[in-house]
């Protein structure tokens, strides 16, 4: 078990490993998300209210969980890494944020989409609403603090700890629908034992979801490849895998 | 200690402590935080008298009335306590129906009545096909009744 934790900690082998599976998460994650599309769209049936403009909950909902969970993810790599000083894990949560941001932003515009015809607004000040826009300025912050260092470890710690102070927005974000009247419903598919919502209508979002937590994590392993490469430039193995992919640059000693 | 517990420590602890402001500071705001007021509070006192807030509740079945000649509507809002009647000119939204969650933004009239100058539908989180909803009818289940809209 600590060989391998160990092994995942050595930039080279992370490299590696990370390059292997990209690919084929992403064809996974897109077969899933094509998939949930077809079930959502077309094998759905309509909503008894809301006829056919519920079918962005397919959008909607997979990218709010995506926004929740890579956060979580962002948040618990940065504290790995103040607490264990590993290198490694600030990469992952570097890599994290703008794939967080753009969901944020996903589920934020799929929201004022479709709460335009249904509740009549495009955007109201409700807890719900404006709790997932502060995640968004958070993200945000998160970027905004790295790219103000140009060493890399002062802005791995500096932002590591404003993500670790984010994870408050958590919770807020999720029972905000239940401890304050907001125009948001509550929540629909957590209740998971008696979710309220017809099976046929609920599987392409399950599908969705999965699909959608694939594409994550492959787009995570293609971004952490590179920004291992950035941080470790100056290491032998740097220069011995980008002469595996660019022969013809070998520099002949 | 370790400076590895140390760092432990310390990170558990800022974390405590931004919980605790977050809470204090939740707590400090929470009538800010509704979003709307029900029947019921308005009749309690907690809307301030005169200025705009928002109310909602469910529509009464067969207390929408529309004013010929003009766009004027009212319909009445229920906590399953409380009642008040809503006075809106304007389009309504889509989800708009008796039985289901509205929230109105406006002020109290003198005549105990609420002038609305904006109706939102609150939907719930209830998603199923038209034909389940029928046979939910049928089998004397009423659906669409918003109830998870007003026990919040």
């Amino acid at each position: 078990m600590w060989t391998w934790f160990h092994k995942l900690g050595s930039p080279p082998h992370l490299y590696r490993l990370a390059g292997k599976l990209a690919p084929w998460l992403l064809w996974i994650a897109i077969v899933l998300i094509a998939v949930g599309t077809y079930g959502g769209l077309v094998l759905a049936p309509p909503d008894y209210q809301q006829g056919d403009g519920f079918r962005i909950i397919y959008v909607h909902a997979p990218s709010a969980w995506m926004s929740m969970s890579i956060y979580t993810v962002m948040a618990t790599a940065s504290a790995i890494g103040l607490i264990w000083r590993m290198k490694l894990a600030f990469a992952v949560a570097a890599a994290s944020a703008p794939v967080g941001a753009s969901f944020t932003f996903l589920a934020l515009v799929t929201g004022a989409i479709w709460g335009q015809p249904m509740w009549g607004t495009w955007w109201v000040w409700d807890a719900r609403l404006t709790s997932e826009l502060i995640l968004l300025f958070v993200y945000f912050g998160y970027m905004g603090l790295r790219a103000a260092f140009s060493e890399v470890q002062k802005a791995d710690r500096a932002s590591a700890v404003l993500a670790i102070v984010g994870v408050v927005n958590l919770p807020i974000i999720h029972y905000s629908v239940v401890w304050w009247n907001t125009l948001h419903q509550v929540s629909t598919v957590t209740k998971l034992d008696n979710p309220s919502i017809s099976m046929d209508m609920l599987w392409p979002l399950l599908v969705m979801i999965v699909g959608f937590n694939l594409f994550y994590i492959a787009i995570l392993a293609t971004r952490v490849r590179s920004e291992v490469l950035g941080r470790e430039r100056n290491a032998r193995w740097v220069g011995e895998a980008l002469d595996d992919l660019l022969p013809e640059n070998r520099v002949t000693a | 200690m370790t400076p590895r517990r140390q760092r432990m420590v310390g990170t558990g602890l800022v974390m405590a402590g931004v919980a605790l402001a977050a809470v204090l500071a939740l707590r400090a705001f929470q009538e800010n935080l509704m979003f709307f007021y029900s029947p019921t509070d308005v009749i309690a006192g907690s809307a301030a008298e005169g200025t705009r807030f928002r109310l909602g509740g469910l529509v009464i079945d067969g207390s929408l009335r529309r004013e010929t000649g003009s766009m004027e509507v009212r319909f009445d809002v229920t906590d399953t306590e409380n009642t008040m009647t809503v006075v809106y000119a304007g389009v309504l939204p889509d989800l708009f129906r008796e039985g289901q969650g509205v929230i109105a933004n406006g002020y109290l009239q003198a005549d105990g009545s609420f002038r609305a100058d904006e109706v939102l539908a609150k939907h719930d989180e209830e998603y199923m096909p038209p034909e389940v909803a029928r046979m939910l009818e049928e089998r004397g289940h009423p659906v669409g009744s918003g109830t998870a809209a007003i026990e919040k």
